[in-house]
């Protein structure tokens, strides 16, 4: 019967399990394929990416020069990445701010 | 004079979680026979190979489940390397089958939470989730993705695990281990529990083959057949054994999946000793071509992957049997003559998903 | 490259289920693929799939465009759901399904009918002609 008063004041002393975000936020973990994230000066507008990626979220023009992503079809898979010739494409950690 | 009621369950039900509609015809409160109606998250992806190449098709084919999703991209890689001739290295076939592992170890978790949470324990089900975390973090630290991992492709997988990534893995292990240990109690020797699924939807043996029943379904009562047998990826170097029980019932399926976490567990912590250095892909070219029948062993069960290459970089058909689609017939057999309390929790120990079955 | 094949008669396809059932083999599924203009005019090519021990035997059927297709479910009552679904796909007629759902099995109102097949006039798959637009 008093096996829970161990309990009750363990949890009275003991600080939260949570954390209180968005004042405390978690940092990213270093494997995640977060969001996107293109170098400008590198890019030689190929559309190498355009034409492999999966979900068509890339769109790349020659004259004017542009390379468009839409965030939302994007799936993260990386697949623009590896065929990229210029190496130019890259995937950060964190979570993409598409405000 | 017993009166005959015909109540649809689903396809919103606060129990399950994927829609499917089964059409009970009741006799009071018991369950006389039940008609499955599905096509509500029909998406058509196998037409979808006629758009996407072969190299492409491995993260639509990722997509089927958001479950089971990695071992839906082993199964079909599987399938175009052997209609190629490629020759996968040994450290990728390890990796694979540590990702499968863990991707069974998620399943279970979940699915257990759930069958919790549908007779009412919904403290286990959120503790079971909390431990699934754990295994959520490892596979977004060494995978890149808490779900859909993304790490297969043709010819072996696109990352490797360095050290940090073993000893994430080993501790992760070890704290799972204790969390189990720790929920065997309530959910397995408690007294209401059994209640709600000792002799709940039983069913025999030869029924179960005779329905074509696979996975933990049918090695709950007493089949003991596992694709994992068959020695794909490198479960043939990992001495395994598939975990069966006689009863049939709900309790067993239980049983059987909760062996099943504690045996995924055994075979990372072998299949880390055991992995060779290698390089963990090899280039692929050409295009497939022939016709070849792939099949892997799901958290639910066996699938199938049927895949015809022409020679372009389109496969000319692409067809997947789920193991949830194998299952059903299966559950139209358990739920004549029970309760409808017990419909449900019946309909959950085949862990359906829905999404699978229907692409 | 299918281990295991072998080719019957439309007419044979119940006598040979019939066979695999009571040697003790366990039903896996049923393919259905559009063959095209390609083969006799307009063929689809129907493969039944066999498990015994883990190892998986197939008996191949090519069903010409218009025929019917006999519906196994009296043997093996787990394929009447995959019939039903090629039903609804390919708009194979098939008969004497234990249950039948009359096209509406995986499909809804507005879905386009039988989607799987490929569209008139164009070669089949053997020619490798990929399809166009998402």
């Amino acid at each position: 019967m008093f096996n829970f008063v161990g309990n009750v004041f363990r949890n009275l002393t003991r600080k939260p399990a949570t954390r209180p975000y968005p004042y405390q936020k978690r940092a990213p973990i270093a494997g995640n394929r977060g969001h996107l994230v293109i170098d400008p000066a590198v890019c030689v507008y190929c559309g190498l990416c355009s034409k492999r990626c999966p979900a068509r979220a890339l769109a790349v023009t020659r004259k004017p020069n542009t390379w468009t992503l839409d965030p939302y079809r994007c799936i993260l898979c990386g697949y623009c990445v590896e065929v990229c010739p210029k190496h130019c494409l890259s995937l950060k950690p964190e979570h993409g701010d598409y405000s | 004079m017993a009166k005959i009621t015909v109540i649809p369950f689903g396809p919103q039900h606060p129990v399950l979680p994927e829609p499917i509609q089964l059409r009970l015809e009741l006799k009071d409160e018991k369950v006389v026979s039940a008609i499955p109606a599905l096509g509500y998250v029909h998406r058509g992806l196998e037409k979808l190979v006629e758009t996407k190449d072969y190299l492409q098709t491995v993260y639509l084919v990722e997509r089927v489940c958001g479950i089971c999703s990695f071992i839906h991209s082993v199964a079909y890689c599987q399938g175009i390397e052997e209609m190629m001739g490629v020759e996968v290295p040994p450290r990728a076939r390890f990796l694979r089958v540590i990702w499968s592992e863990t991707h069974r170890l998620h399943s279970h978790l979940l699915w257990l939470g759930l069958l919790a949470d549908s007779f009412g324990f919904e403290n286990l089900f959120m503790q079971v989730w909390r431990a699934r975390e754990a295994v959520l973090d490892l596979q977004e630290s060494t995978a890149g993705s808490r779900v859909i991992l993304g790490v297969c492709c043709v010819g072996g997988v696109r990352r490797d695990i360095d050290e940090a990534g073993r000893d994430q893995i080993k501790a992760t292990l070890d704290r799972l281990e204790q969390d189990l240990h720790r929920i065997v109690k309530p959910i397995l020797k408690d007294y209401s529990v059994q209640h709600r699924t000792v002799g709940v939807g039983q069913i025999s043996r030869e029924l179960t083959f005779e329905r074509g029943a696979v996975g933990p379904v049918a090695r709950a009562a007493g089949i003991a057949q596992d694709l994992r047998q068959t020695g794909y990826a490198a479960y043939s170097e990992l001495d395994f054994q598939p975990v069966v029980e006689t009863a049939g019932d709900c309790y067993a399926r239980m049983l059987v999946r909760f062996r099943e976490m504690s045996q995924s567990i055994e075979l990372i912590r072998r299949a880390m000793e055991r992995m060779p250095v290698s390089p963990i892909s090899v280039p692929v070219k050409g295009n497939p071509d022939g016709e070849i029948v792939s099949r892997v062993e799901q958290p639910r069960g066996e699938v199938v992957y049927y895949l015809k290459g022409n020679g372009s970089k389109n496969l000319a058909r692409m067809r997947i049997r789920t193991p949830t689609f194998a299952n059903i017939p299966a559950l139209l057999a358990m739920l004549p003559g029970c309760e409808l309390a017990n419909v449900p929790v019946i309909t959950l120990s085949i862990d359906p998903c829905i999404s699978c079955t229907e692409r | 490259m299918l281990k295991n094949l072998i080719e019957i008669n439309l007419d044979h396809l119940i006598g040979a289920v019939a066979a695999k059932r009571a040697a003790g083999y366990r039903f896996v599924t049923i393919t259905c693929s559009d063959l095209g203009e390609a083969y006799l005019g307009g063929a689809y090519d129907i493969l039944y799939h066999f498990d015994k021990g883990l190892s998986l035997e197939t008996l191949r059927v090519r069903l010409p465009k218009g025929s019917e297709l006999p519906s196994i479910s009296a043997e093996y009552f787990a394929a009447l759901l995959v019939e039903n679904e090629i039903k609804d796909l390919f708009g194979i007629a098939v008969t004497g399904l234990a249950l039948d759902y009359e096209g509406r099995f995986l499909l809804s109102e507005g879905a386009p009918r039988k989607p799987f097949r490929r569209p008139e006039g164009t070669a089949g798959p053997e020619t490798g002609s990929p399809g166009e637009g998402c």
